[in-house]
């Protein structure tokens, strides 16, 4: 056993690995509980991967049989309404815990030099969560995906110049048709998944280099450490045991919706309505009037997400350091202003 | 280094000779325009007395303005003679207003003639004026009647506009408005003899609910049953005919039943005698059986052949009824429970094919026949309960699965935190 050990050790520096395990501490204070949103993302999004290789056995991506083998998996397959509706469940909840993760980053200033890097990339992930919601939406090819794909990629054939072009990319035409959804179909099995894995890989390698981030309101002040494995894992373990209970209670008395087959002839559903965490930018632009002094109300909506989009990236370039009190203070507000708007307008958005 | 050069640059004076084309072809486009002059509509315009002026300004909206018509191609006269005398010169073909004994004439010297309206629209019928005399209008025309309608007085006048424009006239949705302008009129129809309500009955009937509410431009109204150019009402012999245009299969069905021998024997209008004509409403089930308010008790008495038949086709559509509504209950449940049902409820839309099917079966008066629909339609529909009972189970299995998952997945928690304090009691023992 030892020389198996010994041989792998030569070849795989095992042992090293290990060493650096072990020196591996995660601070203790009163703010270590958002710690745990990262790998709670990241254990969700493994979720993701094995339910949706499963789901990549019974699911045919064409607009003739699209629909039909999603209703095979869900009442002929054993147990494909589980295997579906968590993985319809874990991909919401991957969402949220992001949502939860970015924010508590933001607040807790994790962003400081040297993890400039570690946000922007964390940004990056965030846009590619979304695009895997939005692509996979489509995927069941069902009414309400239909008409929510059209009305999005609507959305992004109004930015001027670039796009229709972007539209025509999206739709792989001027309308939603079975070339959408065989194009859909590779962004979420192929160009997102290796995208994701690329930047998920960059982003946990730039955590275990810089450690975990000790906020700067707790400077000054001995913060205990704890060690990552055994203690901090065992601990991310039972949040993970306890995520797959929610999701199978979610799965099993919630099974996800199949809806109606998608019938491009067909009217649009009544209150048509976007994924909860587009609702807030959709609330936005219904709000928005037609026309703001000689400009397009939609367009200036759309063209101010994307400016905060970016922003966004330029957070850590902007803010570098707690001692300017007064800029501490105003990114504090921004990031109160923004969790209130997304919250109020998703709320909105419901109700109205 | 010439080879760029574009070749008309080569030679001299091409461009005098380009300004001489252009200014030729503005010259002939003078020419046509003026070729276009219409002094009629010029100088009724602009006249006082609406009755002279109106024509020339509702010819703005006339297909056959549209089409390049003028009014001298139907009144004569020569439309680029500015004076009244000139313009209106019987000399030069001038014929006036037309006596109304004579505007199917009028019309039809160009509608009625194949060749000439091949020019304008090829698909379009030429009998008209042909047809027309066929009808009760042509025919009281042509005996001195001038209280009838003639073409204009249904496709107006000068605002002619094409049939599938929607202000036209005769648009499907305007026809029984325009019909009703005479026959709703009590004081022309009195000496007729015809009444007066079919406008208002119409009005309340399921093909008027079909073409005003769901604007369906295929639900009938006045011409689609008694014609348009050869108007006549359908008697008795061909009422029958007129329905089996839509209803063809109730109309077959029936020709084959016994009733068909019962009613041309007793005088009766065939559809009609059940469903009423101008009023007709949308068909129920109480209209057949035994009970009250049925139909067939009207002719048929308790213990007869038809009395039994009744009685068995009505119980059997109630038993189809009944089963597809418990069907659809169950799987409305399972659905409101989140089960995917969308198959089975998707195939017990056959079930309702079934009793659709079998309400035109009726028109058979075969309970043999209509038997032969039933039954496979409650064979579809036990299925669809069938798979509403499989998914409620199916739901309750799932809850008992979560239930024992969700022990075990606590029990794991439970055992991966005490393995924590197990190791942090043995760690801070060794500091």
């Amino acid at each position: 056993m030892q020389s198996i050990k010994d041989w792998a050790d030569d070849r795989l520096a095992i042992s090293s690995l290990a060493k650096l395990v072990k020196k591996k501490e995660v601070p203790i204070h009163r703010h270590a509980i958002w710690y745990y949103f990262g790998g709670m993302t990241l254990f969700l999004f493994t979720v993701q991967v094995v339910t949706g290789i499963l789901l990549l056995l019974y699911y045919r991506p064409s607009s003739e049989n699209a629909f039909e083998s999603v209703q095979f998996i869900m009442t002929e397959v054993k147990f494909g309404w589980l295997i579906r509706s968590i993985h319809s469940w874990s991909a919401n909840l991957m969402i949220a815990t992001l949502f939860v993760h970015m924010f508590s980053v933001f607040f807790l200033r994790a962003y400081y030099p040297p993890r400039e890097i570690t946000w922007v990339s964390g940004v990056v992930l965030l846009f590619i969560v979304i695009c895997f919601g939005f692509s996979g939406y489509l995927l069941p090819w069902n009414k309400l995906a239909f008409f929510a794909t059209k009305v999005g990629t609507e959305i992004a054939g109004v930015v001027p110049v670039v796009g229709h072009p972007i539209l025509r990319f999206l739709r792989g035409g001027d309308d939603v048709t079975g070339a959408t959804l065989t194009r859909f179909y590779g962004f979420h099995v192929a160009v997102l998944p290796a995208t994701a894995t690329v930047f998920i890989g960059l982003h946990v390698m730039l955590v275990q280099l810089h450690g975990m981030s000790v906020p700067p309101s707790l400077s000054g002040q001995p913060v205990k450490k704890m060690k990552f494995v055994p203690n901090f894992l065992l601990r991310d373990l039972i949040g993970w045991i306890l995520a797959i209970g929610v999701l199978a209670a979610l799965a099993a008395l919630f099974p996800w919706e199949l809806g109606e087959k998608a019938d491009a002839f067909a009217p649009a559903p009544e209150g048509i309505k976007p994924e909860w965490y587009f609702l807030f930018m959709f609330q936005t632009l219904k709000l928005l009037p037609a026309k703001i002094w000689k400009f397009d109300g939609e367009v200036l909506g759309i063209l101010a997400f994307n400016a905060v989009a970016l922003l966004l990236f330029v957070v850590p370039f902007v803010d570098r350091s707690s001692e300017n009190h007064r800029r501490w203070m105003v990114f504090n507000l921004l990031g109160v202003v923004a969790l209130l708007y997304i919250v109020v307008m998703t709320i909105v958005g419901y109700v109205t | 280094m010439t080879w760029f050069r574009p070749s008309w640059s080569n030679r001299r004076g091409t461009l005098p000779r380009l300004l001489f084309l252009l200014i030729a072809v503005l010259a002939l486009f003078t020419v046509a325009e003026a070729q276009k002059k219409s002094s009629c509509i010029e100088c009724h315009r602009r006249l006082d007395d609406p009755r002279l002026s109106t024509p020339a300004k509702l010819f703005a909206n006339d297909i056959h303005g549209s089409r390049g018509l003028s009014c001298n191609d139907c009144h004569g006269g020569d439309p680029n003679d500015d004076s009244k005398e000139g313009a209106k010169d019987p000399r030069k073909g001038y014929l006036g207003k037309p006596k109304k004994l004579d505007i199917p004439a009028y019309c039809g010297k160009c509608h009625s003639d194949a060749n000439l309206m091949k020019r304008f629209n090829p698909s379009l019928r030429v009998d008209q004026e042909r047809e027309y005399y066929t009808s009760v209008h042509g025919k009281l025309l042509k005996a001195g009647e001038e209280r009838v309608a003639t073409c204009i007085s249904c496709h107006s006048v000068h605002g002619i506009r094409a049939v599938n424009d929607p202000l036209s006239t005769v648009y499907p949705l305007n026809v029984a408005q325009t019909c009703a302008g005479c026959h709703a009129n009590a004081d022309l129809m009195r000496s007729f003899g015809i009444p007066t309500d079919q406008f208002e009955k119409y009005k309340s009937s399921v093909h008027a609910q079909a073409l005003n509410q769901k604007q369906d431009l295929s639900a009938p109204t006045c011409n689609d049953c008694h014609g348009n150019h050869g108007a006549t009402p359908p008697g008795i012999a061909s009422v029958a005919n007129v329905c089996g245009q839509c209803h063809a299969r109730q109309a077959e069905l029936f020709q084959t039943s016994p009733h068909k021998a019962a009613f041309d024997q007793k005088q009766l209008a065939e559809c009609v005698t059940c469903h009423s004509n101008h009023a007709i409403a949308k068909p129920s089930d109480q209209l057949i059986g035994t009970e009250q308010g049925a139909l067939c008790t009207e002719c048929h008495h308790t213990g007869d052949k038809g009395f039994i038949a009744a009685g068995v086709m009505r119980s059997r559509i109630n038993d189809l009824i009944a089963s597809i509504d418990k069907s659809t209950s169950i799987l409305n449940r399972a659905e409101r429970a989140g089960m995917e049902v969308s198959k089975p409820k998707f195939e017990l839309k056959n079930a309702t094919d079934a009793l659709t099917h079998a309400r035109v079966m009726i028109h058979s008066s075969s309970p043999g026949e209509v038997e032969k629909i039933i039954g496979p339609g409650l064979e579809v529909s036990s299925k669809g309960y069938q798979a509403g009972l499989d998914a409620l189970a199916e739901r309750r299995f799932r809850r008992a699965g979560l239930a024992v998952s969700l022990v075990f997945i606590l029990f794991l928690a439970l055992l991966v935190y005490f393995k924590i304090r197990q190791i942090e009691s043995r760690q801070s023992a060794t500091e």
